[in-house]
């Protein structure tokens, strides 16, 4: 039998049994940007038309907070073991890269959509959502998750101490996820920048995703999902090949 | 019959660094092995590399006849090991942890061999205690039950009772020593000289990545160590007939170098025709430390042109 079924659950209990810092807080964090932005700009812009200010910006902070913690649990707990040294434990039992890989990946994604659960859950009783095509919806949810899942996987890998993630964390994921659309139609931006909004892949997981809800998009919701999907891809391909080679891990 | 491990002219390079300058070695299943070496030999080396934390830049090794890079799942399925550094998890529990380990390794319903590890290792009273409440006496043996828990054929402890008291180190070696006994083959790393004379029947000391030294334990002794009459004297010198090979020592005392312990007589009847006046007498029997600084020394000997 794999070890892959126990690696994944011990990765999900790791973070689950600090629950409060890593899912209640996230979800809390993304309640204030809410309230802030919507009491701020909330009377004054419509991205969509018929859609408020309001609907439109919890869809991108919920997908701006799913890719964070996705990213997060990935790569805090990679750097915990490295740092801490208790990474020998998964590194001396028959667990190939591939399984490791998985189990990383998919207890990144499963934070990822707790969390998003979560805003969602808390904010359903102040904005009612439409959910026009829930279908659309889950497929981004679940690839944007996938795609910063590996990048936190990739992360961890490469880190050795704990400010080299948070560099990662603020010099890379930060800006990714800022200019990716969360808080605005990518058509209200002048046109050199939505040249660099489309080389930015966290833009596609994040316009998508709001397809999911109005049914109304920056970029056809198809042709969004697969470059999401090819960045996922060429991101889980490089994290298997850095475990294989024992990149950083294995001396 | 496959031995338990088998090195090929291993190599491993860091840097500037060779950790492992061609390294072979062959231990035989059963076997209580000791590798010893000062710090920095390549002995931790070895044993990351046998276990897969580190890739050997040249060279096969095999753990029961599995090769640890090409058939690396049955290769680490074979093969238990305790590392040197304390390291544990402080998210989980004595048991989670335990069942975590054995979990990875495929093994999901194995709680009646997780409780006799946690009671062969006094381990029991704190089996639902939080790893980060323990000392690190206690911290060590969850180690060697986590190394234990897939029951592997071949033990490797990496210094396990470096800083540890000496009520565990006893427990720790009956128990090593009772998985022995039922077939186990013992890899053992220690600076405590004295632990591997007693309880290892094969020994390697290594030193600048290479091996220097690999005989049973009782040849080494044999050819590098002899037993000593130890001799207080008052008021004398030893004399002359004695002097050959012998040495003094603070506090009027001397070594004789005995070829045989029928010596014994002869020497004593030697210093009684002289008329010295023997205040106390021992005799040492020959030690491994003094077979490693022997090796050790004839090394640098040798590494200086």
């Amino acid at each position: 039998m794999s070890g892959f079924p126990t690696l994944l659950y011990k990765e999900v209990l790791r973070f689950w049994k600090v629950g409060v810092q890593t899912v209640a807080a996230p979800v809390l964090t993304t309640l204030l940007y809410l309230l802030v932005f919507a009491h701020a700009l909330g009377s004054r812009v419509e991205a969509f038309p018929g859609v408020t200010y309001v609907e439109f910006l919890i869809p991108g902070l919920a997908m701006m907070a799913m890719l964070q913690n996705a990213f997060a649990n990935g790569s805090s707990s990679l750097i915990q073991s490295k740092v801490t040294g208790n990474i020998v434990f998964i590194l001396l039992p028959p667990l190939g890269a591939g399984e490791i890989l998985a189990a990383y990946l998919l207890a990144a994604m499963v934070r990822g959509l707790v969390v998003g659960i979560g805003v969602f859950a808390a904010t359903l009783w102040l904005v009612p959502m439409p959910v026009r095509q829930p279908l659309w919806a889950i497929a981004f949810a679940v690839v944007g998750c996938g795609m910063l899942g590996t990048l936190g996987i990739i992360a961890g890998i490469w880190a050795e101490k704990f400010d080299q993630i948070a560099a990662f964390q603020n010099f890379v994921v930060m800006p990714l996820t800022f200019l990716a659309g969360v808080f605005y139609s990518m058509h209200s931006l002048p046109p050199f920048w939505q040249a660099v909004s489309r080389l930015n892949p966290f833009f596609y997981a994040i316009d998508g995703f709001r397809y999911g809800f109005f049914g109304q998009s920056d970029v056809d919701p198809a042709m969004s999902l697969a470059i999401a999907t090819a960045a996922f891809a060429a991101l889980s391909w490089i994290t298997l090949l850095l475990l294989r080679g024992g990149f950083k891990l294995r001396r | 019959m496959v031995p338990a491990v088998e090195v090929r002219g291993v190599a491993k390079r860091f840097g500037p660094v060779q950790a492992l300058a061609g390294v072979s070695l062959e231990i035989p299943q059963g076997e209580f092995f000791a590798l010893l070496g000062p710090n920095g030999a390549g002995k931790t080396t070895l044993i990351s590399a046998l276990g897969g934390l580190t890739i050997a830049d040249a060279g096969r090794l095999a753990v029961m006849g599995h090769d640890v890079a090409r058939d690396f799942r049955a290769a680490r399925r074979a093969v238990g090991i305790v590392p040197q550094e304390i390291v544990f998890d402080p998210f989980f529990s004595v048991r989670e942890t335990l069942r975590f380990q054995s979990g990875y390794f495929g093994l999901r319903r194995n709680d009646a061999w997780i409780d006799e590890l946690l009671e062969r290792l006094a381990l029991a009273p704190k089996a639902d205690a939080n790893m980060r409440s323990l000392s690190g006496g206690m911290k060590r043996r969850v180690m060697v039950a986590q190394a234990l828990v897939h029951r592997p054929a071949v033990i490797v402890l990496d210094e396990p009772t470096a800083g540890v008291d000496v009520e565990l180190r006893q427990t720790l070696w009956a128990f090593i020593r009772s998985l022995n006994e039922s077939g186990h083959t013992i890899l053992l790393t220690t600076h405590y000289l004295e632990e591997a004379q007693l309880l290892c029947s094969r020994i390697a000391m290594m030193k600048e990545g290479r091996i220097v030294a690999l005989d049973s334990t009782r040849n080494l002794l044999a050819s590098f160590s002899e037993r000593v009459l130890r001799v207080q004297l008052v008021g004398c010198g030893l004399p002359p007939a004695l002097a050959a090979g012998a040495a003094a020592e603070a506090g009027g005392w001397w070594r004789i170098p005995l070829a045989d312990v029928a010596r014994v007589e002869r020497v004593l009847a030697q210093l009684r025709e002289a008329g010295a006046t023997v205040a106390s007498i021992e005799v040492a029997e020959p030690e491994l430390e003094e077979v490693f600084v022997k090796i050790m020394r004839r090394e640098e000997a040798r590494a200086i042109p």
